[in-house]
């Protein structure tokens, strides 16, 4: 087990070098020039401010220098300065990952409790109407396009109806919580303001239902084909012929075995909700790290398109570290 | 090609499972209404009628109108002509790209296999979405651009995929067969090992084709793809959301996109089933 794991955490610096090499090509060996965006057509049509804005930000040099140069700085925790703002993209990067982590959280709870009960009674029942319309809804789910199940949330639940609340994290006017953890629920919570509480849950619960929907029919039908299998397992058959009841051969001998795949699921599932997080973010106004990225795509500010590509696929790779160590765990058999 | 059998299997298949046979149909009302696109659509999809801008859905105009007076059901109706070739295109050049890399991987192994495998490791770690974006924001917004981005993170999974295939194809007897009567090795991998590969990936490729359409509309979405004025589903739902109160002009490509990304994984949701014998057994 330790030994599995030392082997993956090395493995991962060859991967984190490719990383980081990828999202630099991509961020420099491009057509468009980020200079235009950063200083406009008129500046740029001056060769001095060129020159000179090339000297400060190091643009002169050749890209490996470049690399190398952003290599060392990022292995002392600097990713570099935003063009646009001038500011850290680090401390950019830590100030609207929270964001992004409360409402990914939130998503793949509702994951967990919708999907694999719907894909538990899917399998027991199936072929059954139960089964039908639990399929169906999970095709939904992974069809629906994130963008427009959004907008469609935001029209009828608070334009028309006026149930839940508009976009952003909080009611406009109301001070966020004093950040512990940076989930404005949880830390409204610790400060004891219920109001608070109240108010950055309701601005939570639309967002995470629409990020949700496409995980959450991944996991249903994850976990109806993994139950699937383990109900025509030859323990499962001997567990019913002992005489155990339904229920306890369901929750003790099918489930625990169906978890497994599932759970690999679930963690890639969390992965690519702080990754899918853009589309949602954009549309709910919600400040993380989905709608930074979108924004430093298209001003062409590489240092944080390059910051917050890394940091998400860090993320990913390490979340995927997570489900490989849990697979040993769930699986005595690996042990 | 289509042998008696094929026939015989497809409709087997689609008779034995009817959401797969809603999707079929589906699928085939939507490639009929975008080839017939022009003789179905009421107006011309970019013609701008100030005049009757932003009319809710009516007789003469049954979706509605937009903010420059165009024809939101013409403008549906043209939309599956950009998103469908561009999700084959992306789907097909992907899937080339990971067959030859993944079945060089696979067949020769050693080095090669480790070089380029590592590199599709790297490219899986990047989530699509974030990826894509970065690239089409990089190359510039444009139709062509988006559809390369998409290439960028579309061909790792094919590669992994490819390569699974070729490790166990090339283990058969009949490639041990051909050997012995003298096949070079350029000939066994890409005339005796591949084609056995193919059917198998093609079957993972069509599963994934409305999930390129889910994200070449996003990108369009995000301003990634075609130009503005494009009648593109994406781009569509996009320009309503400044006319919240207008819901038709966001709505109805939405539904589109929605309908037609349903229809493939229905397709593709019977597929898996049929092809997965783990769960043909009876319970």
């Amino acid at each position: 087990m330790q030994r599995f794991l030392v082997r993956r955490i090395i493995l991962l610096i060859p991967l984190l070098i490719g990383v980081s090499l990828v999202a630099f090509v991509i961020s420099h060996a491009v057509p468009s020039d980020p200079m235009n965006a950063a200083l406009g057509p008129k500046a740029v049509s001056d060769p001095e401010i060129v020159a000179t804005y090339r000297a400060k930000w190091g643009l002169d040099e050749p890209l490996y220098v470049q690399y190398l140069t952003y290599v060392g700085n990022l292995l002392q925790g600097d990713l570099g300065r935003s063009i646009i703002n001038r500011r850290p993209v680090a401390d950019e990067l830590g100030r609207f990952l929270p964001a992004t982590m409360e409402l990914a959280t939130a998503a793949i709870i509702l994951t967990v409790l919708i999907g694999m009960p719907l894909g538990v009674i899917s399998a027991v029942r199936r072929n059954t109407w139960v089964d039908r319309v639990s399929r169906v809804i999970s095709l939904i789910g992974v069809s629906v396009p994130v963008f427009w199940f959004a907008l469609l949330g935001l029209f009828v639940f608070y334009a028309r109806l006026g149930w839940l609340p508009g976009p952003g994290r909080l009611g406009i006017g109301v001070e966020p919580p004093d950040r512990v953890t940076g989930f404005y629920t949880v830390d409204a919570l610790l400060m004891g303001d219920f109001q608070l509480f109240r108010d950055s849950l309701g601005h939570l619960v639309l967002p995470a239902i629409v990020l949700a929907g496409y995980s959450t029919g991944l996991i249903t039908r994850v976990t109806r084909s993994a139950m699937l299998e383990v109900l025509g397992q030859d323990y499962v058959r001997t567990a019913r012929s002992k005489g155990l009841r339904e229920y306890r051969v369901m929750l003790r001998h099918a489930l625990p075995n169906a978890l497994i795949p599932t759970v690999t699921v679930l963690g890639l599932s969390y992965g690519s909700l702080l990754a899918g997080t853009v589309l949602t973010e954009i549309i709910f106004s919600w400040p993380g790290i989905g709608q930074y990225a979108y924004r430093s795509s298209t001003a062409l500010d590489f240092p944080a398109i390059m910051g917050v590509t890394m940091l998400i696929a860090l993320i990913f790779i390490l979340v995927n570290l997570v489900v490989d160590a849990m697979y040993v765990f769930l699986d005595p058999r690996l042990r | 090609m289509l042998s008696h059998r094929a026939i015989d299997d497809t409709t087997r298949f689609l008779k034995s499972n009817q959401l797969a046979l809603i999707g079929a149909v589906l699928v085939l009302g939507w490639v009929i209404v975008t080839v017939a696109a022009p003789v179905l659509a009421p107006y011309d999809p970019l013609e701008q009628n100030i005049v009757d801008r932003l009319q809710s859905p009516n007789a003469s105009y049954l979706f509605g109108t937009d903010q420059l007076g165009r024809d939101v059901l013409s403008r549906v109706i043209f939309g599956g002509r950009l998103s469908l070739p561009a999700a084959l295109l992306v789907v097909v050049i992907a899937l080339g790209l990971g067959t030859v890399i993944g079945a060089v991987a696979g067949y020769w192994g050693g080095a090669w296999e480790e070089v380029l495998m590592r590199v599709t490791d790297v490219f899986i770690a990047f989530p699509t979405i974030i990826l894509a974006m970065a690239v089409a924001a990089a190359l510039g917004p444009n139709l062509s651009n988006a559809i390369v981005a998409m290439v960028v993170v579309w061909w790792p999974k094919y590669s992994r995929i490819v390569r699974g295939l070729v490790l166990s194809v090339r283990e058969n007897e009949y490639v041990e067969a051909s050997r012995a009567v003298g096949a070079t090795e350029g000939h066994l991998l890409w005339r005796v090992v591949l084609p056995n590969c193919i059917a198998p990936a093609l079957v993972m490729a069509t599963l994934d084709f409305g999930n390129a359409i889910l994200v070449f509309a996003g990108l369009s979405f995000l301003g990634l793809g075609p130009e503005p004025s494009t009648p593109e589903w994406g781009r569509m739902v996009s320009d309503g959301i400044q006319y919240f109160d207008q819901w038709w002009i966001s709505a109805f490509p939405g539904l589109a996109i929605f309908t037609l990304v349903m229809a493939f994984n229905f397709v593709g949701d019977g597929l898996r089933d049929a092809l997965d014998p783990r769960l043909r057994q009876q319970i």
